[in-house]
């Protein structure tokens, strides 16, 4: 790092603790839009494709697929698997669900990295960097619970599913993507995808179930599904509220340069008003 | 312009260094070994990790480390900034004989306990990238705690420092330092109000996770408030135990003047109880609290707002109307207990209050070990200084001069 730009980070720190954020954005450049992945449940057939070639992908223990039984329970991503699929009994029957991290338009564990390790990139994805702490405050803020924490591990990292950034900049779509023999995932601009989405439960209002999670959800996120049944029915959080998470800080965040200002000038006059006379 | 040379300090010092008084002392035989085992348990947990020694999980990424040692522990040591502020802002001059004490404890309570997120870090090696480097998260409230929690230490410090200048006995530096007193306490205050309402707001993007009688947009007020009772009960507490270890130390005036600080004290706790009462209130009402009140979590809820801040409230009234120590004393003690319970509740009891007990979060023996440890730490390192620095007495001339240079009669 060279003199001047150690100079602004400096000055962009001591700035930054009088100011505080004005929230979480990637940084907008024209022509750059955020990328998503569009996934159709009704399309999934549970053959656990994408899970091979992400954990192949991401140099991860490629698991066993054939084996039923891994449906009996319900598995969540964790540090081994950035992605499983689950199968649900709806009243449509069985539906296979693939989760991994959403990649929020304006996710909860970017907003509470005090290193920066985790970044929405300018294209969407959010990315997990070696310089992070440790701290887990991801963990907490996260309202899908995906950043894993290798605890047992002596130098362990924050594990979660980054929509194959390595294979992005490649010039390559993601794995799982690339996997799926269903064509149950798509790749594309989120706001393309959005709308194929759209045109699907319009041309076909029978097989959908008429919402896109992920349009609005905590503000929106990188994934969008769609479903023939009702989402709880999938065990999605249906109760997340369309509001992004930093916004929750955001009214704390705004008050600090408030008191920064108030409270030492107001001390400074009550300590001018108790003053006593010097003899 | 040093009274002594560099050289005669750096003997005194080595004096100073070593042990004073009898060394096997009960106290010392049984935290001792507690203590050096806790180093070597500390070694351990950074070289091996945090699974090898700890039962933190994927669902619970925070245990007691944080619970306890980070969050009660600032929030005790938030007498530091109240009680500077009485004396130093408002210039109210009774609390005098016990601010060097209480700064003190707030300086070491920062040492120690905030210092404990130290262990908590996975990837503790990384621990300066929020200070130094050029990955700033000023998005991030825990940016913010980290800061201040920096430049908090070094404030109370340089409220300190007049006395380590009188301990070396260096009478123009000690005046140099003194100058700074106000300048820091205003400081200090503003740092503290809001890293203590900060450490509330870490747990707001968990929404989702904490139950809705203790999630509320104010959680970083109601922080705010609780850490101006649980400090003021803590110097209660601190005091009323100092009074008796460390009498040879405390002049006769200032022992006098002790109950009286203690009244006061506990009608400031009172006060601020009160305020936190009427928030809960107002934010259980506005959050629809009564859905959920009648139910397993509903009734923990009252036994943490009813039982652990309501009924020391009242304890503390009834032991100021009838000038009952004990009472107050216990009432702290009360006090601080609901203290834990409300900051275990956010990171650990009502944090996915809906997983059963087999999946909840129990410390591992490790974990509580060195929580010990670092109490204890703290204490010895508390006893150094009390038993070498003018904490509890300072010289007439010394402070009529410091005095003057604030503006304080006396």
């Amino acid at each position: 790092m060279d003199r001047r730009s150690f100079l602004k980070a400096l000055g962009a720190g001591v700035l930054g603790m009088g100011l505080g954020p004005l929230g979480v954005r990637a940084e907008e450049r024209p022509g750059v839009e955020f990328m998503g992945i569009l996934v159709d449940t009704t399309r999934c057939i549970g053959c656990r494709s994408c899970e091979v070639a992400c954990a192949e992908s991401h140099g991860l223990p490629v698991p066993e697929v054939g084996d039923e039984r891994v449906f009996e329970r319900k598995r969540r991503p964790s540090t081994t698997q950035l992605t499983v699929v689950n199968r649900f009994e709806t009243e449509k029957g069985e539906v296979f669900v693939k989760i991994q991290c959403m990649h929020c338009n304006q996710p909860a564990c970017v907003a509470a990295c005090l290193v920066k390790a985790m970044v929405k990139r300018p294209t969407g994805q959010v990315t997990w960097a070696k310089n992070c702490m440790g701290c887990r405050l991801c963990m907490v803020s996260c309202p899908f619970d995906i950043p894993k924490f290798e605890y047992e591990k002596a130098i362990p990292e924050i594990k979660k599913c980054d929509m194959c950034w390595e294979r992005f900049k490649e010039g390559k779509i993601p794995a799982c993507v690339e996997a799926c023999p269903q064509e149950a995932l798509i790749f594309g601009p989120r706001r393309d995808l959005i709308h194929e989405a759209r045109t699907r439960i319009y041309t076909h209002p029978d097989r959908y179930y008429p919402h896109i999670y992920g349009e609005h959800e905590v503000g929106g996120t990188g994934f969008l599904y769609l479903s023939a049944v009702p989402f709880e029915q999938l065990g999605f959080q249906t109760n997340l509220g369309m509001k992004p998470y930093p916004e929750y800080t955001t009214g704390f965040l705004y008050a600090v340069p408030f008191i920064f200002v108030l409270w030492p000038s107001m001390m400074l006059a009550l300590s001018q008003l108790t003053k006593k006379e010097e003899e | 312009m040093l009274e002594r040379s560099p050289k005669e300090i750096r003997k005194f010092i080595l004096q100073e260094l070593k042990p004073k008084g009898p060394i096997f002392t009960p106290f010392n035989v049984i935290t001792a070994p507690i203590i050096l085992i806790g180093i070597v348990l500390i070694v351990l947990r950074l070289w091996k990790g945090l699974g090898a020694t700890t039962n933190l999980s994927q669902d619970f990424p925070w245990g007691i480390w944080i619970a306890f040692d980070v969050m009660c522990g600032v929030a005790f040591a938030g007498g530091a900034y109240c009680l500077t502020f009485v004396v130093y802002v408002l210039r109210n001059e009774k609390y005098h004989p016990i601010i060097r004490a209480t700064v003190l404890n707030g300086l070491l309570a920062y040492m120690f306990y905030a210092g404990a997120i130290f262990l908590d870090l996975g990837r503790w090696w990384n621990i300066f990238n929020p200070i130094i480097g050029n990955k700033f998260g000023y998005n991030s409230v825990l940016w913010l705690v980290a800061w201040h929690f920096l430049l908090y230490m070094l404030t109370e410090l340089i409220e300190f420092s007049p006395i380590i200048a009188e301990w070396l006995g260096l009478k123009y530096l000690r005046r140099v330092l003194s100058g700074l007193t106000l300048g820091a306490v205003i400081f200090g205050v503003t740092l503290s109000t809001l890293h203590q309402s900060g450490l509330g707001a870490l747990v707001l993007m968990a929404k989702n996770k904490i139950h809705p009688l203790w999630w509320t947009e104010f959680i970083p007020v109601l922080y705010f408030v609780s850490s101006i009772f649980g400090g003021l009960s803590m110097v209660i507490f601190e005091g009323s135990i100092s009074h008796r270890v460390f009498k040879y130390r405390i002049p006769e005036e200032v022992h006098h003047a002790h109950p009286s600080i203690l009244l006061g004290l506990a009608r400031g706790c009172v006060g601020a109880m009160f305020a936190y009462l009427f928030l809960k209130a107002l934010v259980f009402v506005h959050g629809y609290g009564w859905r959920y009140i009648a139910s397993p979590m509903g009734g923990w809820y009252l036994v943490e707002v009813l039982g652990f801040v309501l009924f020391p409230a009242l304890l503390f009234i009834r032991g100021i109307r009838r000038e009952n120590f004990t009472a107050i004393k216990v009432a702290a003690l009360w006090t601080m207990i609901g203290i834990i319970l409300n900051r275990f509740n956010y990171v650990l009891i009502a944090y996915r209050w809906y997983l059963p007990l087999s999946q909840r979060y129990y410390p591992s023996l490790i974990e509580i070990w060195i929580t010990a440890a670092i109490v204890l730490t703290e204490i010895w390192a508390f006893r150094w200084v009390v038993n070498r620095m003018p904490v509890y007495s300072e010289s007439e001339e010394e402070a009529a001069v410091a005095d003057r240079s604030l503006g304080v009669t006396r």
